[in-house]
């Protein structure tokens, strides 16, 4: 491939890139209502999930289940995102459009992990103004640098895992969509979200050491509630990198083994 | 010459899976829902013919005959299960997204994302296929001008636009990007006929203009005779019937004893699928 073909081509993806995110800010002006209405949902969820602490008349424990609150809201998001691209554009009626349209599926899957990072964050960070208005949390202790890099890095691995998921609308148009979910609630359950995995039965926590999510409660939990330093951190940041260079590239290759069914079996169109 | 499209003995397959009816026995009755069996069907089945570069090309048949799966096995959405597809020299299994940049389709289905406006999906469109919806606009508006859109109504969300309204849209999502292929799947279904005229017109004057080739699949026999250049009529996946309108009329008075000019095209049609049934 020659130098000024190869520049083309780069600016051909980087140009499809952008769309994905200009749809993705295009469709959430459009729905701006279900948008407000899933985030007062999300507020109250955690602040009820928060309560619980302060009942106890625990602060500590509040910050711990109002983090595992949070943090689980911005994976799932990112998870949940990432597995729906299929089934919502099914539904849409545009994913023939979109798989038939001249850039590579990595292109169109990092426009698509891309944007849904953007909205997990800003949703995340709307969530965690609320919540310690309403809390009155005390993150005196707290080192936002270490949480901002774990909360960038755990992303990889969500996305990968979504990717995955995503390929279940492929394989199944009805019933895809209903996996999708039972493997998100399988990984709530097994990754400590508001408990310590050393509570679940022996054979749970074999899972857990296969969730990255797991790492990502550890860390930020770490560094909201005792300011643990990137250094501290080094294991978690580890293990959720190579988590990441698992996952991601496993979900791209079960997408496109998904994609590549579907198009055998006929299974893209809604009539499926 | 490389021809515009070779379609050479392509195949698809597709299986379906159905309850086994129930019968007397009772264990039978208790286990119906794990009773499934599988039955497979050809959608196309050993389909070939070539398209000159700048040629309309039909494909007529009912429904269920195949159109629409072998339009979309020339999409790149569908793999053939044997045989193979080339698109101005390109194997649609190999060489896919060479081939997705030459082509574009219209679909009976206007396939929007139904909350955007009309330019929030063209501009989505536009980056997909490499422009910016600036580069994009003064084509696009040169479209809607042709076909009686006004620019006001593009700011609005699609659902509210009616069904013609919509697929003229569609139309002109693809024919913005001036692709050598234009896949051109009933695109007139549902429209009125004033609007009909128009997306006719339009099509015609790209592929005279511009050199587009297309293929077209319609159930309107009017529309097959204007635009065409060559056409084939399919049934249960095969092809039965090949060649200019004036041909297949030709050839079908001959079979009747009447002279071409007193037969339609929709009555070559009629009559080749009650042939295809006696057989």
């Amino acid at each position: 491939m020659s130098e000024s073909h190869r520049t083309n081509s780069l600016k051909y993806e980087l140009k499809a890139l952008v769309a994905f995110l200009e749809r993705a800010v295009n469709l959430f002006k459009r729905y701006i209502g279900w948008e407000v209405v899933a985030l007062t949902y999300a507020n109250i969820n955690v602040i009820t999930i928060g309560l619980i602490g302060v009942a106890a008349g625990d602060p500590q424990r509040a910050l711990y289940l109002t983090i595992g609150a949070i943090l689980w809201g911005y994976l799932s998001i990112t998870f949940q995102d990432m597995a729906e691209t299929i089934s919502w554009e099914r539904w849409e009626g545009t994913i023939e459009y979109t798989l038939m349209a001249p850039i590579s599926r990595v292109t169109h899957l990092a426009g698509s992990c891309f944007s849904t990072v953007m909205y997990g964050l800003v949703r995340t960070g709307i969530i965690l103004l609320v919540v310690s208005q309403f809390l009155n949390i005390n993150l005196s202790k707290a080192n936002f640098l270490s949480a901002a890099v774990i909360l960038a890095i755990s992303s990889l691995p969500f996305l990968g895992l979504g990717l995955v998921a995503a390929v279940l609308p492929l394989l199944s148009p009805e019933k895809g969509t209903q996996a999708t979910h039972i493997f998100q609630a399988l990984l709530m359950l097994v990754s400590g979200v508001y408990y310590e995995v050393t509570v679940l039965p022996a054979w749970v926590q074999s899972f857990s050491v296969l969730s990255p999510a797991t790492y990502t409660l550890k860390a930020m939990r770490l560094s909201l509630l005792e300011g643990a330093g990137l250094y501290e951190l080094r294991g978690y940041i580890t293990i959720l990198l190579v988590l990441g260079l698992i996952f991601l590239p496993l979900g791209y290759m079960g997408f496109r083994l998904g994609e590549n069914y579907a198009r055998r079996t006929g299974k893209l169109s809604r009539s499926g | 010459m490389t021809p515009a499209v070779k379609v050479n003995q392509v195949c698809k397959r597709f299986v379906n899976w159905h309850k086994k009816a129930v019968n007397g026995n009772p264990l039978h009755r208790v286990f119906s829902f794990l009773r499934w069996e599988k039955k497979d069907f050809y959608a196309v089945n050993r389909v070939s013919f070539e398209i000159k570069e700048g040629e309309i090309f039909g494909i007529l048949g009912a429904n269920g005959s195949g159109k629409s799966t072998l339009i979309r096995l020339i999409s790149t959405l569908l793999i053939p299960d044997g045989g193979s597809i080339e698109i101005f020299g390109r194997n649609s299994i190999c060489e896919e997204l060479a081939i997705r940049r030459m082509i574009n389709r219209v679909s009976v289905e206007a396939s929007f994302f139904k909350k955007l406006s009309a330019w929030e999906n063209l501009s989505y469109a536009a980056r997909l296929y490499g422009y910016s919806p600036s580069e994009v606009r003064t084509k696009l508006m040169e479209i809607f001008e042709f076909l009686e859109l006004s620019e006001e109504k593009l700011a609005e969300p699609i659902e509210n636009y009616s069904r013609g309204m919509q697929q003229k849209v569609a139309i002109a999502r693809a024919l913005f990007t001036t692709p050598s292929l234009l896949l051109l799947d009933e695109p007139t279904t549902g429209l009125d006929p004033k609007s009909k005229r128009q997306v006719q017109a339009l099509v015609r004057r790209m592929n005279q203009e511009k050199g587009i080739t297309g293929i077209l699949t319609t159930h309107d026999m009017e529309e097959a005779e204007l635009l065409c250049n060559r056409l084939v009529i399919m049934k249960d996946g095969v092809i039965i019937a090949e060649g200019t309108p004036e041909q297949l009329k030709k050839e079908a008075a001959a079979g009747n004893g009447h002279s071409s000019s007193s037969i339609s095209l929709e009555e070559v049609f009629l009559q080749l699928a009650e042939e295809g049934c006696a057989a």
